[in-house]
Parts: C-alpha cells; structure tokens; sequence
C-alpha cells in the first residue's frame, strides 16, 4: 500500500510540473502585462516597478526563478495587492472555500446518498421519478443561477437568513451558500447512486445470495451497498476538489472573500503570481484527491489491492 | 427483461422548438438586440405593441434578446462539443488502435491532463487571448476531450479483436484506412452519445464564462450574460433573471434528458441515469 | 423409511412478462424426486432448465408468474408467503449455481458468506458458524480450510470456487440440492472431482440432487433418473439407462448425438 501511494506520489510531480509551465507559458504568451492598465506610468518608475518583480528579464529566467520560488514553497508576491504575497492571499481564502466547500460535499451525502438508494429500491414508481426529476433538475441549473434565487426567497422576502458577508464565519452565513453549492453535487450522487446500486442488485452475486435465504436488510447492506459505493468514492475525488474550487459563482454572489474571487480578478488584472499560485493549488488538491479517492476504493474493493 | 425505453418525446419537441425559435424569432422580429430604445424602457410583457416578454433596462426587446442569446449559446456549445469530439475521437482511436507504447504514452498525458483545473484554465484562456467568439469554443473544446477519448480508446480496443478488422489486415489495407472505413462507423453510436452528453456541460461552461464577464462581448449577448446582468438587477427586475435562467435550464434538461436516453438505447448495461 | 418425496413437482407453469407479450418459459412441467436419488434434467441451452429451479426457489424475475404445485417434502412452494421462502432457501432447499466466478461476492470473505448461512438459519455466533464452515469446506475437498475462510474469491481456483459453493448450498444439510451446471464452467478434470463429491455427498447425506445440465456426458456418470426438457416441456423421462438405450423423442437424441462427440466418458455407457 505505501508503495502503491509512493508511486501515485512520485507521477504526481511531473503532472504539477506540466501545469506550471502550462499555466507559465499561457501567461506570457498572452497580450497584456499586469501594469498595464489602469495609470499612465512615467518610464522610469515603470522599469523601476518591473525591475521589482522582475519582469524585465526574459521569459525563462522568470520561469526559473518562478520554479525555485515554488520548491522553496513561495508563490511570490502579488501584482495587484501591493502589500501582500500570494500566500498571504491563499492563506486568507483557503480556509473559506475549505469550509464552504466540505460542508457542501457533506450535505449532497447526506441527503444524496439516501435519495439515490430509494429510487433504486423503488425503481419505476413515483418515487423514482420524483426523485429523478429532481436530479436531473440539479445537474440542469447552474449554481450562480439558483443561488440568487435562493437569496431572492429566504434572505429578501422572508428575511430568514442574510443575504451574504463571511460574517466571520458565523452559521446563518453558512447557511445559502453552502444550500446552494451542494444542490448540484446532491443530484449527481442521488444519480450516481441509483445507477450503481440497480447495477450491484442485478448482479449474481447478490442473485446467491437471495438464494440462500438471507433477510433483504442483509442482502442490501452487506452484499450490494459496499460495491455500490465504489462508483461514488471514485467520483468524489474530483467532486471534492470541483465544489471547493468551483465556488467562484457562489464567492460572487455572496461577497465572500475566497479564492476564487482572487483568481477571477488575478486573470483579469494579469496578476501573474496569483493566477499561477491559485492554479498550482488546485493541480496540488486534485492530485492529492485523487490519491485519497484511489486508496479507499482499494480499501473497499479486495481485488484492487497490489 | 423490457426492450429499451423509447426517446423521450417531449425533450426532443422542447429541444427543437427552442433552437426553431432561436434561429427565427431575430428574423422575423421588428426589433434588434442591440438597439437601445429611450422610450420603452421597462416595458411589461404584453401581446399589445408586440413585446411579448417586454423589454429591459435599455429598452430593447427582451424576446429577441433572449433569442439572440440563445443562439450564440447554442453555436458555441456545438462547436466546442464538434472540436472536443474531433479531438477526442482522433486521441483515443490512435491509441486504442496502435496499442503497445504509443497507447500507453497517450493515455499517460490524459492522465495528467485530468489533473489540470478544468475551470481556471479555461478562465485563463480567455481573458488572455481575447473575447474572441472562435477562441471561446476552441478553449472549451480543448479541455473537454479527456473522458470521450477515454471511451473511444477503450472501444477501439475491443473492436480491434474482431473478426473484420483482422480480415481487413490480411487483405492488406493500411492501418489509417482501417481506422478510417471500419473502426469510426463503428465508434458513431458511442460516440453520439457521448456529444449529446457533452452539449449540457459546455452550454453551462460557457453560460459561466459569460456570468464571469468573459466570453461574447457586448452587444453580443449569451445566456450566462443575460443571466448575469439579470442576477445584478434581481430585486428592481427579476423578469430579467427569471426569462434566460428558466431557458437555459429548460435547454440542458432536454439535452440531459436526450442523451441519457440515448445513452440506455446504445448500452443498457450502463446503468442508465435519471 | 419416509415415504414422503423430496421434491413432487405437478403442472409447474412459468410466464415472463416481455415488452412484446407474454412468453411461457416453462410449461406443465411434472416430476417427483425421492431423497437419496439425483435426477437429472437435460436440455440445450433456452429450453427453461434455469428457469424452472428458479421457480422453485421463488425467484422468477419480477413481472412473471408462476402456477401449479411444487411440494418440498410436502410444504407448497408456489405461492407461499415470502418469509416461509426466505426460512426455506438455503436451507431445506439450496442451490448451486452456473458460474463460480461470478456467484460469489467478491468483496467480501469466503469465511463471511458460508458463515452468513448458518448465522441466519441456525442462529450460531459468528465463530460458531466459522468452525463449522471449516469443517464443511474439508469435507468438499477444499485444502487448508482456516486459511480460506480469511481470502477473497478471486484467490481461489474456479475448481476450489465451485467446491465453495457446494459447501454453502450443503452447511444447512437440505433436503433438496438444486445444480445448475456445476460443471460446465470447469476443466475436465476438476469436472470429475465435483461428480465424483456429489456421488459421495449422496451417500453420506441421503440428499435428493437435481442436477441441471446440457452434457449428457456428465448425466451418464451420476444420474439415477434423467428428464429431458425442451422449449419449456418435460418431453422425456425416465432411468438413465433406459434414455440412454432407446430414446423417444428427438430432442433425446440430438443431446445424445453431441454428448457421443465431445465427451468420451459418455461413449463408454451409451
């Protein structure tokens, strides 16, 4: 097993490489310098500013020295905050999508996990179609869609919730945003689920089991539950990382200082260091999810065992 | 057990009437999408001077607009659906066909590739090379083909083994020819499928793109537009969210709603979803 | 000495419900079997012999009905309330099926799913029902039963899954072993070995055999009786040697005439 994670771990370095430079090369390639827009600078104190962030050498030096900055875990500094580096940035946001995000993910369990189940128990009848519906309405409209309208109902005309702010964290923030992160991941698993469940309940094995005699209560939880969950842990590595990254729209709508919004104004601004640092930091999550999701189906599934 | 279910009537009416309306309603309108008109601000829907959805802020006509909208959505999501397609279709034949080091080299770089942040690359893309319409669809195909490369390698694969292809082999033809006469046509069903079920993803990619404030450009208006400037004038004109918002979700329904059918009409063993 | 059948089969009618109308995939089906005695029901494959042991467990696809009688030592299977089913599968009433690949559960352990049989039927502790599956997996011939109990199918043989099987349709000692071609998915000589445990499980444990199979070969070596299905009808039946001296029907004989092909044991008693 540490083997097998060594592995994963080793192959993991050449993909970050790839999208660093991938990311790097975008950047410069592209018209447009990040002291570009806003005031008409006097030419000295423009060389002198790119001399400060070292723009005036060439493309590969910068990556070079971009490359050494990263090993020694150093994203640089950021073009449009003057004051702060991008560690800095990420370290604010960070923790607001983390919260946000796995709270979201933790909801569309809880609530996709058994709708999924109980429209494959009651395949074809109304709850399945009920609960059907429902999903595919989920996966149909965008977040930054239901989540204005979300504030429209239960922050506007019933005044029950604020209407956004962080509000340090306090819980009535917590509550919309994370309602509406989770609606899309609650209809992908309950869809998720259905299908690998019918799937599992088809199977021979679980044909034997009956055929032994097992309580139903048995034959679902022990023989097609587990191999039924397979399916779902191996979309959770990715759906974790997209619903902590993913909530640019959800940042917007409820003004709330996280990353996403650093990054959507750091490729506007060609804040370089901030767009490459917040790119590298969802590469690192993806990998790093993976490997996660990887080891528990190994952990569930005996026959992936090395 | 039961034959395969029958594709689903009303999604396919939906989806038809929608792109109908999209392609005629600027048309055969009296007003344009991007004429500001003074004094029709604000107008409510009504069937009386013919703005049947009324009109918005600037007082154009809020029909067309939609319509208007709905086609660049639709073009740019066909398109990069087509370049994801192609791309993918290309990767994943070569590398199930070739087989040995070439798949394995192929498939290494989808591997990594999967680990690239879909999103933030595409955000990249665009605001760096432009709002450029062509340059949208491309930046979205090209981050796209992962999964239907995956599918094609994989059918390729199996395809390989069968009797014609050998066939084909002894009688001498050329392993492009033989992809190009046996392998694709067979790869079509899979393939239709998997468009169909990109077609949602990338209509709601670019409908981001345009809430982002990237993608079409004023005047030019696309449903993620339309439901941004809306989403910022909620409580005075909520007809303005409501309208596009509504639309598009009726648009990926039926696309999702097709292609799943699509999906249990070609592999039943799938699982099927929804 | 009972005089009570093991399994008295009358009339039994299976209908599938199909998109396109209704299909009978088995017909006025009759036979009795008496405990000790193992026939053997032959037919090529679609003739409704899978089918028709499913019936008797109750477990048709859903949508298809089931009609006539079916007596386990007496008790009415058709029809019967699904909870006196449930108490009866696997234990009066067991049944091995095709492919030992696929029938056992992969993720779990063998230990886990003999011992599931006697914790539910028996109401033995888990360590309780372990031993005794220790005990059953020797008895089919299985080496280093301990060690077993803690692997997963897939590091077993196809010969060692079937015996696996064999054991978990036998831990309850039922009066009645359905076999759906227990052999088929096996080489020839872990074909022998199986015949040759059920021939020495029958004189052990008196228990009554339906053995399910498209090789006549295989109904050579341990039939007593032999029925010959067709299309979903009982079209022959009798002693085994008698089928195999002077068959009537033409379904008989084709059987017999592939059987006289391929498998050369059945050459030495046809």
């Amino acid at each position: 097993m540490l083997g097998f994670i060594g592995k994963r771990l080793l192959v993991a370095i050449p993909t970050l490489l790839v999208i660093i430079t991938l990311a790097f090369a975008l950047l410069h390639a592209a018209p447009g310098g990040p002291f570009d827009s806003d005031k008409v600078l006097v030419p000295e104190i423009r060389a002198a500013i790119e001399a400060r962030y070292h723009l005036d050498e060439s493309v590969p030096m910068q990556y070079l020295r971009y490359l050494g900055g990263v090993v020694r875990g150093d994203f640089g500094p950021s073009f449009q905050y003057q004051d702060s580096s991008v560690n800095d940035l990420i370290a604010q946001g960070l923790p607001i999508d983390l919260t946000i995000g796995l709270l979201a993910m933790g909801l569309a369990l809880l609530i996709g996990v058994p709708l999924g189940v109980l429209a494959a128990l009651r395949r074809n009848t109304v709850w399945d179609r009920a609960a059907s519906a429902i999903a595919l309405l989920g996966i149909s409209v965008p977040t930054y869609v239901t989540a204005p309208l979300l504030v429209l109902l239960f922050a506007v005309s019933l005044r029950w919730l604020p209407a956004g702010d962080w509000g340090e964290g306090a819980l009535r923030n917590l509550v919309l945003p994370v309602v509406a992160l989770s609606l899309p991941y609650v209809a992908y698993i309950a869809r998720l689920l259905r299908a690998s469940l019918l799937d599992v309940l088809h199977t021979p094995w679980v044909r034997t089991a009956r055929a032994k005699g097992m309580p139903w209560r048995t034959v679902l939880l022990r023989h097609a539950l587990r191999p039924a969950l397979l399916p779902l842990v191996a979309f959770l590595g990715p759906a974790t990382v997209g619903v902590i990254t993913g909530s640019i729209a959800i940042e917007t709508v409820f003004g709330l200082p996280g990353i996403g919004r650093f990054f959507v104004d750091g490729a506007f601004n060609r804040d370089y260091t901030v767009v490459m640092g917040v790119t590298i930091l969802y590469g690192v999550l993806i990998v790093l999810a993976n490997l996660l999701a990887d080891v528990v189906q190994a952990l569930l599934d005996p026959r992936m065992r090395p | 057990m039961n034959s395969t279910p029958p594709l689903p009537r009303w999604s396919l009416l939906l989806l038809l009437t929608i792109v109908v309306l999209a392609v005629v309603v600027p048309w055969i309108s009296p007003w344009t999408y991007y004429t500001p008109s003074w004094d029709e601000l604000d107008l409510e829907p009504t069937f009386a001077n013919g703005h049947w959805l009324g009109t918005d802020d600037l007082g154009r006509d809020l029909l067309v607009r939609l319509m208007w909208g709905c086609r660049i959505s639709l073009l740019v999501a066909v398109a990069a659906s087509l370049t994801s397609l192609f791309i993918g279709v290309l990767w994943g034949a070569t590398a199930g066909y070739a087989g040995g080091r070439v798949d394995a080299w192929l498939m290494r770089t989808v591997d990594v590739l999967y680990a690239v942040p879909f999103i933030p690359f595409v955000i990249v893309l665009t605001v760096l090379f432009g709002r450029n319409i062509v340059l949208l669809f491309v930046a979205i195909g090209a981050v796209s083909w992962l999964d239907t490369a995956r599918i094609v390698r994989g059918q390729t694969l199996a395809l390989r083994q069968r009797e014609f292809i050998t066939a084909a082999r002894v009688g001498g033809m050329s392993p492009a020819q033989i992809v190009r006469r046996h392998v694709l046509p067979n790869l079509a069903g899979i393939v239709a499928v998997y468009l169909t079920l990109t077609i949602p993803t990338v209509i709601l990619v670019e409908a981001f793109l345009g809430y982002l404030g990237l993608g079409a450009q004023a005047p030019l208006t696309s449903l993620g537009v339309m439901i941004a400037d809306g989403a910022a004038q909620l409580r005075s004109r909520p007809r303005l969210l409501i309208c596009p918002a509504l639309l598009l979700a009726l648009l990926v329904l039926c696309c999702n709603r097709l292609g799943d059918a699509l999906r249990d009409h070609f592999d039943p063993a799938s699982g099927g979803g929804a | 000495m009972s005089a009570m059948l093991a399994l008295q089969v009358d009339g039994l009618s299976v209908t599938h419900a199909a998109a396109d109308g209704a299909r009978t995939v088995v017909s006025g089906v009759s036979f009795e079997l008496a405990r000790g005695r193992i026939l053997g029901i032959a037919g090529e494959s679609g003739c409704g012999k899978t089918q028709l042991l499913l019936a008797l467990l109750g477990l048709s696809p859903p949508g298809a009905q089931v009609s006539g009688s079916a007596l386990l030592s007496g008790r009415q299977l058709v029809g019967a309330d699904r909870r006196v089913l449930r108490s009866l599968r696997g234990n009066r009433i067991a049944m091995v099926f095709q492919d030992p690949m696929t029938a056992l559960n992969p993720y779990l352990t063998i230990g886990t799913q003999l011992a599931e049989v006697l914790q539910v039927h028996r109401g033995l502790s888990k360590s309780q029902a372990l031993l005794h599956s220790q005990h059953m997996l020797e008895a089919v011939g299985i080496d280093a039963p301990a060690r077993r109990l803690r692997q997963h199918p897939h590091e077993l043989s196809g010969g060692m899954r079937q015996r696996v099987l064999l054991a978990m349709a036998l831990l309850c000692e039922p009066d009645v072993l359905l076999a759906d071609e227990p052999t088929t998915a096996l080489d020839v000589t872990v074909q022998a070995q199986i015949l040759d445990l059920l021939l020495d499980l029958r004189e052990r444990l008196g228990m009554a055999v339906v053995l399910v199979t498209h090789d006549m070969g295989v109904l050579a070596q341990v039939a007593d009786d032999v029925a010959v299905m067709h299309a979903g009808v009982l079209v022959e039946q009798g002693p085994v040697q008698q089928l195999f001296d002077a068959p009537q029907s033409s379904a008989t004989q084709s059987l017999l005439a592939a059987a006289r092909q391929l498998s050369p044991t059945a050459q030495s008693l046809i």
